[in-house]
C-alpha cells in the first residue's frame, strides 16, 4: 500500500498505512507523553494523557488509537493540547499520594515524568482528604506488593495479563469512583488464577504493584542492566539483570518486550524473574568439594575433577558400564545436555541418562 | 368462529400492569363467562397508551370509548353498563384525555395502544411487514438506504446522526458478515419511549431490523435490551418466533434468498453499556466500556465485523418510511430535524406520560397544552430535556421550536427525549447535583476526566447545598466541566457537565443564594432551610417545645420562644401545634 504523507506541528511526516499518530509521531521523534498505552500492549485509549489536536476534527484525539491519515495536520503541543493535557494529569493525581520519597518506582514512573514535563507539582483541584488511603497494601506473596492507592488505573496490568500472561487474573471491578483493578470475586491475588510471573508488575507506569525482592537493592537511576539468557529452564528466555553499580549485586530481574534478539519477546515466569536471591547466597559453593574420611573438604578443580574421574572409572571397570546412571538438569542449558549424554554414551559406554525436564 | 359484536383492550403496558390491569382483565372475564357474552365480546391486551398516570385504561370498540382509572371492582359494571345494555358508564370517563392527544401525531407509536403486540396477524392487519415485502420485491438495497436518506430521519437514541448516511457507510463496508444492533438500554433515569414501543409493538421493530439487514447486507441481527425491560424481552421473544413461523424472519424470508436472524441479549442496566462501543463489548461478553472511535461500528464493530447499531425509535420508524416513501416522512419537522419525536413527559406536569410529537412543535405546547400545564397550579421554572446529558432551559425558551439545533444551542440536547419538567418549588443546584450523582455512580470509571472529574463537581454541589459553598466553587465548576467536556473518552463524560452549565448559565442567582446568603430560595436544601418562631407572633403557649421530640424549642411561658436550628431535624410538628401560626420554615 502507498505510505502515507501528514503533518506534525508543521513537519511533514511520511509513514506506513495502518501505523498511529503516536507511532508516526515517535518516528520523527516527536515526543507525546502517554501513560495507559504500552508498545507491547494493545492501545485503549484510556488516560487520555496523549491527547493532540487535528485539522478539522473537532475533538481532541488519542494519538495512540487514532490511525495516521493522508494529508492529515496534526499539533501536539498546541495551547488547546497542553490545557487539555494538564488537566487530565492533574485529574489523575487529585487522589494519588504523593509519596515519591520513599516509592519504589521514585525515579522509573512516568506519571511522575508526565507531571514534571507538564510543570505540575499538585493537583490544583486536591482538596484535603482527596488523597486515597482506603486500601490496605496487600503484601500475602513473596513476589510483589500491591498499593491500590497509587493505582491510576491504565489499565496495563490487566492487558499485560490477557494479552502476554494469558491467565486474565485480574480486571475492573465496579464503576465510577470505585473503579479498581482486582482479581475475580473476592479472592486475593494469592487465590486467583495469578502465577506471580510478574510481567504486570513491570509495565505498570506507577508504583502500584513493586517488586518485593527488591526493596532496599537501589535506585532505579543506580542501576544498569545485563542481557541474559535465564538459567533456570530450556525455555531459554532472555532477560535484563538490573545490577546495582554501587553494591555491584543484582537489585531486579526484567525484561525487554521490544527485544528483537529474545524468543520470549519480554514473557517471562515467576522464576526467572524472581528466584535469583541465589546468586547472592552465602551458602552457595564456590569452590568443589571433595569428601576426604567421610568430611567435604575444599578442593582444587584438578582434584575434584581427577576423583570424580577416578571413581567412576573405577566403577565402570569393577562392575560395567550400565552400573552408572547420569542424571542432568533442566536448568542446564541444550548444548550443556547434549554433552552430558555424549560423556555417558561415548565416554562411559551406557545409555542410562536422564533428565530431570522441569523445575 | 364466533362474530364479536364489541372488543374490549385492556392496555397491557408496564404502567398499566403496575396499577392493576392484569387483575382487571381476569375480573372482566370472569363476568364475561357468568353472564355468557364471551363469544359476543372480545378481550385483548395491548401497549401503552401513553397516559399511564390515568391507568388502567381500558377501550372499547366499536364504539372508541375510553376509561380511565378502571379497578378489577369497576368490571361488573362496564359489563352491565356498557356491554350488556350499551350505555356508557360516566363515571369511568371523568378524565380529561383529548387534549394529551389532539396536538400528538403518533406515527411511532400509532399501533401501540390498538393492537395485541402478542399476536402478529393484528400487526400484519394494519399493513406490516408490508414494507419489508416491498423492499424484498421491488427495491434493491441501495434504494432502500436512498429512501432512509430522503426521510431525513436521524438517529433517536441521542446523537442525532442521520440514519441514511450510517446505514450508507455499513452499506459500503467490504462484504462477509455483517451485523444490525437494536439499542434498547433506555438507561437515562425516567425514560420510557423504547420499553412502551417494544412492549406495544414489537413486531415493528423486527421489521425495520429486518429492512435494515437487507439494505446493508446483514444476516444477523440483536437486540440489546435491559432485563429490568422483562415484559419487553417476553413480547420480543413472542414476536421472533411468530415472524419465524409466518416466514418473516429466519431463513430465507418470505421465499427470497434473503435470510435474517435476531438475537436478544440481556444487558445488567449499567448506563453506559447503551454507549455504542459499550453496548458491543457487553454482547461479546466483555465488560461494557466504551472504546474509542475510529475504528467506527460500520467498519469494526461487533466481533470486528462492520454494524449497524440504531435505537428502538430508530428502527420503529423504517417500516412506514419504506411504506409510504422518504418523502411522506421529509414533510413532517423542520428543514434539519424531520419527522416526528417521543418524549417521556414527567415531573411536576398534570399528564405525565409518553407523547409523541412533530418536531418544531415549541416546548409551551408540549408542557402546557398535552401535559395540561404545572401540577397544583404551581408556577413553571424549568424543563430538563435529554436526561443526564442534556441540559436545563427556562421560561425564555419556552416557544423554542424542538429541533436538533435549537435545543443544542440552548445549551441543552433532545437527547434519547426525556423531558423533566419542574416547578418553581424545586432548587436547581439540587437538581444539578441530582444528575451528577448519576453520572458519577454510571461512569465506567475508565478515563481519568470522568472518573475523577465528575466525583470532584459532585464533591462541590454537594457542599453548595449543604451551605458550605464558596464563590470561587463556581469557577472551579465550570473549569472542570469544560474540560470534562474536552477530554472524557465516550458521550457520558463529554455530556455529564450539561445540567451543571446550563443551570449556571441560566439560574447563577441561585447558586450564588445558596453560596453568599446561605439560602436555597426554593426551600429545598435541608442544610440551609430551618423552622424559625416569629417572636411578635409567639405568645408563649409552650405547645410547640411539649411536642419537640428532640426538645428543640426554648421559652419561658408566655415570652416568645425560640428554636435551636441545630437540635431541630425539621420533623415540622411545631408548625401544626401553634395555635397562633407562629412557626414558619424559612
Ligand atoms: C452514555 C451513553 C448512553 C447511551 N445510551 C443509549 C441508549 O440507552 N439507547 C440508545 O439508543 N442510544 C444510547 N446512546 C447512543 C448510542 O451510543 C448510539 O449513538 C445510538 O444507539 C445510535 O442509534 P441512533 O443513530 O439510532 O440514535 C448512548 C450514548 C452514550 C454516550
Ligand atoms: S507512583 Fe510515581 S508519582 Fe506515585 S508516589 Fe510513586 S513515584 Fe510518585
Ligand atoms: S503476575 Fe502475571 S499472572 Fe499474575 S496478574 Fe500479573 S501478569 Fe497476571
Ligand atoms: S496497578 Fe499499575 S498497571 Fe495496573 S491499572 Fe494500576 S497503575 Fe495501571
Ligand atoms: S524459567 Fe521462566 S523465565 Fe526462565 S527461561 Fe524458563 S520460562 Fe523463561
Ligand atoms: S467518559 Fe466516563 S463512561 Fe466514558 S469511557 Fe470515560 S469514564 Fe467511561
Ligand atoms: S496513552 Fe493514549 S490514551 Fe493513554
Ligand atoms: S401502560 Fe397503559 S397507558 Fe402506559
Amino acid at each position: 500500500m502507498a505510505s502515507i504523507t501528514m503533518t506534525i506541528n508543521g513537519t511533514t511526516v511520511t509513514t506506513e498505512p495502518g501505523t498511529t499518530i503516536l507511532e508516526a509521531a515517535q518516528s520523527a521523534g516527536i515526543h507525546i507523553p502517554t501513560l495507559c498505552h504500552h508498545p507491547a500492549l494493545p492501545p485503549v485509549g484510556a488516560c487520555r494523557v496523549c491527547l493532540v489536536e487535528a485539522e478539522g476534527s473537532g475533538k481532541l484525539l488519542t494519538s495512540c488509537t487514532t490511525p495516521a491519515a493522508e494529508g492529515m495536520s496534526v499539533r501536539t503541543h498546541s495551547p488547546r493540547v497542553l490545557e487539555a493535557r494538564r488537566f487530565v494529569v492533574e485529574m489523575i493525581l487529585l487522589r494519588h499520594p504523593l509519596d515519591c520519597f520513599s516509592c519504589p518506582s521514585n525515579g522509573n514512573c512516568e506519571l511522575q515524568d508526565i507531571a514534571y514535563e507538564l510543570g505540575i507539582e499538585e493537583s490544583s483541584f486536591a482538596e484535603e482528604g482527596d488523597t486515597c488511603r482506603d486500601h490496605p497494601l496487600e503484601e500475602d506473596n513473596p513476589y510483589f506488593v500491591r498499593d491500590l492507592n497509587k493505582c491510576i488505573l491504565c489499565g496495563r496490568c490487566i492487558r499485560a495479563c490477557d494479552s502476554l500472561a494469558r491467565y486474565h487474573a485480574v480486571d475492573f471491578h465496579n464503576r465510577g469512583i470505585h473503579t479498581m483493578v482486582h482479581p475475580p470475586a473476592d479472592r486475593t491475588l494469592e487465590e486467583s488464577d495469578c502465577t506471580f510471573c510478574g510481567q504486570c508488575v513491570q509495565l505498570c507506569p506507577v508504583g502500584a504493584l513493586a517488586e518485593k525482592p527488591s526493596r532496599g537493592r537501589g535506585r532505579p537511576w543506580e542501576l544498569h542492566p545485563v542481557t541474559t539468557v535465564c538459567p533456570y529452564c530450556g525455555v531459554g528466555c532472555e532477560l535484563e539483570i538490573q545490577v546495582n553499580s554501587k553494591t555491584g549485586r543484582i537489585a531486579n530481574v526484567t525484561s525487554d518486550y521490544g527485544s528483537p534478539t529474545s524468543l520470549n519477546r519480554g514473557r517471562t515466569c515467576v522464576k526467572g524473574r524472581f528466584a535469583w536471591q541465589f546468586v547472592h547466597s552465602g551458602e552457595r559453593l564456590t569452590t568443589p568439594l571433595v569428601r576426604r574420611d567421610g568430611e567435604l573438604r575444599e578442593a582444587s578443580w584438578e582434584e575434584a575433577l581427577e576423583t570424580a574421574a577416578a571413581g567412576l572409572q573405577r566403577i565402570k571397570s569393577d562392575h560395567g558400564p550400565d552400573s552408572l546412571g547420569f542424571f542432568s538438569s533442566a536448568r542446564c542449558t541444550n548444548e550443556e545436555n547434549y554433552l552430558m549424554q555424549r560423556l555417558a554414551r561415548e565416554v562411559v559406554g551406557t545409555n542410562n541418562i536422564d533428565h530431570c525436564a522441569h523445575l | 368462529m364466533p362474530t364479536y359484536q364489541r372488543q374490549v383492550l385492556i392496555c397491557g403496558g408496564t404502567g398499566c400492569v403496575a396499577s392493576g390491569s392484569l387483575e382487571l382483565q381476569e375480573a372482566l372475564k370472569d363476568r364475561l363467562e357468568a353472564c355468557g357474552l364471551t363469544d359476543r365480546v372480545l378481550v385483548l391486551q395491548t401497549g401503552c397508551h401513553g397516559i399511564c398516570e390515568a391507568g388502567p385504561i381500558v377501550v372499547i370498540h366499536p364504539e372508541g370509548t375510553v376509561y380511565t382509572e378502571v379497578r378489577p371492582e369497576d368490571a361488573a359494571e362496564i359489563v352491565e353498563e356498557h356491554l350488556r345494555r350499551g350505555r356508557h358508564v360516566e363515571r369511568l370517563m371523568q378524565r380529561d384525555i383529548h387534549s394529551f392527544y389532539a396536538g400528538q401525531m403518533r406515527l411511532t407509536l400509532q399501533n401501540c395502544g390498538r393492537i395485541d403486540p402478542e399476536r402478529i396477524e393484528e400487526y400484519i392487519a394494519y399493513d406490516g411487514y408490508q414494507g419489508l415485502a416491498n423492499a424484498l420485491f421491488s427495491m434493491t438495497p441501495e434504494e432502500v438506504v436512498e429512501q432512509v436518506a430522503l426521510s431525513g430521519l436521524r438517529g433517536r437514541g441521542g446523537g442525532g446522526f442521520p440514519t441514511g448516511k450510517k446505514w450508507e457507510f455499513c452499506a459500503r463496508a467490504g462484504g462477509g458478515k455483517k451485523y444490525v444492533i437494536c439499542n434498547a438500554d433506555e438507561g437515562d433515569p425516567g425514560a420510557f419511549m423504547d420499553r412502551s414501543l417494544l412492549e406495544g409493538d414489537p413486531n415493528a421493530i423486527l421489521e425495520g431490523m429486518a429492512i435494515g439487514a437487507y439494505a446493508m447486507g446483514a444476516d444477523e441481527g440483536y437486540i440489546y435490551c435491559r432485563t429490568e425491560y422483562p415484559l419487553a424481552v417476553e413480547r420480543l421473544h413472542t414476536a421472533i418466533a411468530q415472524a419465524e413461523e409466518y416466514g418473516l424472519l429466519g431463513d430465507n424470508i418470505m421465499g427470497t434468498d434473503f435470510s435474517f436472524h435476531v438475537h436478544i441479549k440481556e444487558g445488567a442496566g449499567a448506563f453506559v453499556c447503551g454507549e455504542e462501543t459499550a453496548l458491543m463489548a457487553s454482547i461479546e461478553g466483555k465488560r461494557g466500556t466504551p472504546r474509542p472511535r475510529p475504528p467506527f461500528p460500520a467498519d469494526s464493530g461487533l466481533w470486528g465485523k462492520p454494524t449497524n447499531i440504531n435505537n428502538v425509535e430508530t428502527w420503529g420508524q423504517i417500516p412506514q418510511i419504506i411504506l409510504k416513501g422518504g418523502d411522506w416522512y421529509n414533510a413532517v419537522g423542520t428543514e434539519r430535524s424531520r419527522g416526528t419525536k417521543v418524549f417521556a413527559l414527567t415531573g411536576k406536569v398534570n399528564n405525565t406520560g409518553l407523547v409523541e410529537v412533530p418536531m418544531g412543535i415549541t416546548l409551551r405546547e408540549i408542557i402546557f397544552d398535552i401535559g395540561g400545564g404545572i401540577r397544583k397550579g404551581k408556577g413553571f421554572k424549568a424543563v430538563q430535556i435529554g436526561g443526564p446529558s442534556g441540559g436545563c432551559l427556562t421560561e425564555e425558551h419556552l416557544d423554542l421550536p424542538v429541533s436538533y439545533e435549537s435545543l443544542s444551542e440552548a445549551g441543552a440536547i433532545m437527547g434519547s427525549g426525556g423531558l423533566v419538567v419542574m416547578d418553581d418549588e424545586t432548587c436547581i443546584v439540587d437538581v444539578a447535583r441530582f444528575f451528577l450523582e448519576f453520572t458519577q455512580a454510571e461512569s465506567c470509571g475508565k478515563c481519568p476526566p470522568c472518573r475523577e472529574g465528575t466525583k470532584k463537581m459532585l464533591d462541590i454541589l454537594n457542599r453548595i447545598t449543604e451551605g458550605e459553598g464558596s464563590p470561587e466553587d463556581i469557577d472551579t465548576l465550570e473549569r472542570l466541566a469544560y474540560q470534562i467536556r474536552e477530554t472524557s473518552l465516550c458521550g457520558l463524560g463529554q455530556t455529564a457537565p450539561n445540567p451543571v452549565l446550563t443551570t449556571l448559565r441560566y439560574f447563577r442567582d441561585e447558586y450564588m443564594a445558596h453560596i453568599e446568603e446561605k439560602r436555597c430560595p426554593a426551600g429545598v436544601c435541608q442544610a440551609l432551610t430551618g423552622y424559625s418562631i416569629d417572636p411578635d407572633r409567639c405568645v408563649g403557649c409552650t405547645k410547640c417545645a411539649q411536642v419537640c421530640p428532640v426538645q428543640a424549642i426554648q421559652g419561658e411561658r408566655g415570652t416568645p420562644h425560640s428554636i435551636d436550628r441545630e437540635t431541630c431535624i425539621q420533623c415540622g410538628a411545631c408548625v401544626k401545634a401553634c395555635p397562633v401560626q407562629a412557626i414558619s420554615r424559612s
